[in-house]
């Protein structure tokens, strides 16, 4: 019919916003990245990280995603991922179900660390690692949650910051049950089967 | 030239690895498909494909539409009555931005097509080249799978797909885009079907314990309620779910695609779901004690104010599409599965049941209807004709043997709800999508699908305008679609929301149209007008014993309303049934 229903907030957030880690096992094929985030951008959930790169398995890609939303949204945008033709499995997990990382590399001229005599302690309070250093400026490693990063960003900006860069999350679970390996003990290494004649 | 065509399926022997293009290649494979009939338009991209089919017309009927919306509705319409996987072909560029809206309808109804797209060489890819549109990703949100051949050794592997995915688990539309040098290059052909893809799982398995606690509050529900989609039909599962209609005697209200589900006279069918249905089938949503959902989704047409919907009901939900469990509506018992397989499974559990005094209680809500909407339109007795009587005459013609097609708007609910039909697959209608233009090529691809029914259009006069130029395809198939054009002179839906919530307020809903029996017979269509009840019933006979397509224009009453009406935003319980004077 011509006319539409205004879609208000239904206000089914029984928790109230929090952080969640969805992760995604694909076939490798062009466009499924695409097919995943438009799932999001129609249901209007913002896409704080995101991380694709081949899985332990060959043939088979691993999208990590986080999100900051509902329970109930995350839910059903796991399941239309899911419903995706070459999408394997997808799973959502709460910040305390995984264990994760980013890693950012901070790019400082030489000379104002030189200069200041805090550089050591820096580093070591932080863990971090010197990656590289030369005359104009040197680049400096550290993983850690995005609070960590974010920490000794704060700390280097003082010195200048050059560049500046962070990955997208990657995470592996608490669990010891290994869900998708199994499933892929079940399914095969075929992806796509033809009747014989 | 009668449209008839033999319909057996047809699959030719291929020596094992001929040697041929990628054209012929797609030849072969939808050959090897059973596919007979395949709608579309030629274009630069894809006239390589359209130079191979000329050396299979023996095998392939192609139906040379004049727009390619008209190709993929017609493709709809085909699929929707024959249940066989829609085939259409267009070009690159505007052929495949043309085919958007009938691949976003069938997306949101669950219509197995492919369609095949040309595309520019693959070298030319992302040069913005002379029709040049990214076809993958414009359809990508509304398709079930869409692939680039950019190789011809792709072709048989890549079509056996598109078929298997176009019509297993939850049907859907898929777009094979394939490169001109694709279809120009040369490869070894050998086909194969596709068995089996590792990352998708159509079939279902059915949880033994979800049945045995669906059974449970089956057998103890004192106002148990079924509500049929279109899972039924598309699963083939007729005679399934009237096996467990008939034991559970549980009545029965069905959403406009799942029209089919149960025949309409039976006696357990109390009507249509949601905005524009029956009083009874709405009410009672809101006093059953058990809402069994059998493949259907919740749509918001059929739930109205969710927070109102059916709270005090536990809620079964048999669907094959795991995504659409708990979308909505959440279930007490999902059975998440393919109807054909779940049904008779239940049927065997639960006990026999009799809810008669149950079902008679919805008769006494029709008693309502019936006196203060029913009679109205289907027996009027003031002057200017009502889109219910027409519909009404029109079942006495055709005993309900016909294959209805609507177009959208005022007179698809009227059809909906008037149009008698007895046999499955014989209601198509866009439903989710509500795509005005969609009646007229649909009936047509009805008609090529099955040339041996009776297939009759009802259409507005604003929808039939916006795909009007198929009537020189029908006019060259000589498919005897039988078009009503039921013709308030507005856009009848919009302008009753007008009066209804916007205060009168009629904002471009006034059409000036031409004069329809003109424009048919300049296609080379007969046609007739009628202003008068009178002459209703003997033009109504006349066009359904013509040999051939006919335009029967009907003049309807202006300002006439579709009712009962669940307006936006109010609960399943809050029926309009009238007009406020």
């Amino acid at each position: 019919m011509a006319t539409t229903t205004i879609n208000s907030e239904n206000g089914n957030c029984k928790e109230g916003k929090k952080s969640f880690t969805i992760s995604a096992f694909s076939e490798n094929h062009i466009g499924l990245l695409n097919r995943i985030t438009i799932i999001f951008t129609r249901r209007q959930v913002n896409i704080d990280s995101l991380t694709v790169s081949g899985s332990a398995i060959p043939g088979i890609h691993k999208f990590t995603i986080v999100v900051n939303d509902c329970r109930e949204k995350v839910e059903k945008v796991v399941e239309q991922i899911e419903k995706l033709v070459e999408v394997l499995k997808a799973f959502y997990h709460t910040e305390d179900e995984v264990i994760h990382q980013e890693i950012a590399l901070y790019k400082v001229p030489t000379k104002a660390l030189l200069e200041s005599n805090k550089v050591e302690a820096t580093i070591r309070k932080h863990s971090a690692r010197i990656l590289e250093v030369r005359p104009e400026y040197t680049v400096i490693e550290l993983t850690g949650h995005k609070e960590e990063t974010q920490a000794l960003f704060d700390e280097l900006n003082e010195y200048g910051l050059l560049q500046f860069t962070r990955s997208g999350r990657i995470a592996v679970t608490r669990s010891s049950k290994e869900v998708f390996s199994n499933y892929m003990k079940e399914v095969g290494h075929q992806s796509v089967e033809y009747e014989k004649n | 030239m009668k449209a008839t065509k033999e319909t057996e399926t047809t699959t030719i022997d291929i020596p094992n690895k001929i040697r041929v293009t990628g054209a012929e290649a797609i030849m072969l494979s939808l050959i090897q498909e059973g596919v007979d009939t395949l709608f579309g338009y030629p274009g630069g991209a894809i006239m390589p494909a359209y130079d191979a089919l000329m050396n299979y017309t023996d095998k392939l009927r192609h139906i040379l539409t004049r727009h390619e919306q008209g190709a993929i509705h017609a493709a709809q319409g085909y699929a929707r009555v024959t249940g066989k996987v829609g085939v259409c072909m267009a070009t690159s560029g505007p052929g495949a931005t043309n085919l958007i809206t009938g691949i976003a309808d069938a997306m949101i109804d669950s219509t197995p097509l492919v369609c095949i797209t040309g595309q520019v060489a693959a070298g030319l890819l992302g040069t913005d080249a002379f029709q040049e549109t990214d076809v993958i990703g414009i359809s990508m949100p509304v398709t079930k799978w869409n692939y680039l051949i950019t190789k011809p050794e792709e072709i048989p592997a890549i079509l056996a797909q598109a078929f298997y995915i176009a019509k297993t688990g939850r049907p859907g539309p898929v777009v094979v885009d394939i490169a001109k040098n694709a279809q120009f290059g040369m490869l070894d052909f050998e086909y194969h079907k596709c068995k089996r893809m590792r990352s998708y799982a159509p079939e279902p398995r059915i949880s033994l314990d979800n049945l045995k606690a669906a059974t449970s509050l089956i057998n103890s529900a004192k106002k148990p309620y079924i509500l049929a989609g279109q899972g039924i039909i598309l699963g083939g599962a007729e005679q399934e779910f009237l096996q467990f209609v008939e034991k559970s005697g549980i009545p029965v209200g069905w959403t406009i695609l799942g029209a089919c589900a149960l025949p309409k006279d039976h006696p357990q069918n109390i009507g249509m779901l949601g905005m524009h249905g029956n009083y009874s089938a709405n009410i009672k949503t809101n006093e059953c004690d058990l809402l069994i959902g059998v493949g259907m989704r919740f749509d918001d047409r059929v739930t109205g104010d969710l927070s109102r919907y059916a709270k005090q009901a536990k809620i079964i939900h048999l669907e094959i599409d795991k995504a659409e469990i708990n979308k909505v509506v959440t279930a007490d018992v999902p059975l998440h599965g393919d109807v054909k397989d779940t049904l008779p499974l239940l049927t065997k559990m639960i006990e026999k049941r009799d809810h008669s005094a149950w079902i008679r209680a919805f008769r006494e809500a029709d008693k309502i209807e019936y006196e203060t909407v029913i009679q109205h339109d289907l027996h009027p007795v003031k002057p200017g004709l009502t889109m219910g009587e027409v519909i009404h005459l029109i079942n006495e013609g055709t005993k309900g043997d016909a294959i209805v097609v609507t177009d959208v708007g005022q007179h698809q609910m009227f059809a909906s709800r008037y149009a008698f039909h007895k046999n499955p697959r014989s209601f198509v209608t866009s439903g989710g999508l509500g795509t005005m233009g969609f009646g007229l090529p649909a009936a047509h691809g009805a008609k090529i699908g099955c040339p041996d029914k009776q297939v009759i259009l009802f259409v507005g006069d604003g929808g039939f305008q916006m795909t009007i130029q198929e009537l020189g395809t029908i006019n060259q198939t000589q498919a005897a679609v039988k078009i009503v054009l039921l013709n308030n002179k507005y856009l009848g839906m919009v302008r009753q929301w007008q009066q209804l919530f916007f205060d009168k307020r009629y904002s471009e809903t006034y059409l000036l149209n031409p004069d329809f029996i003109k424009v048919a017979e300049g296609f080379g269509i007969k046609g007739k007008k009628v202003l008068e009840r009178p002459q209703l019933a003997q033009a109504i006979q006349e066009m359904l014993d013509h040999n051939g397509p006919y335009l029967l224009e009907v003049s309807i009453e202006k300002e006439d309303n579709v009712f009962p009406m669940v307006p936006t935003g109010a609960s399943v319980s809050e029926v309009i049934l009238e007009q406020k004077k």
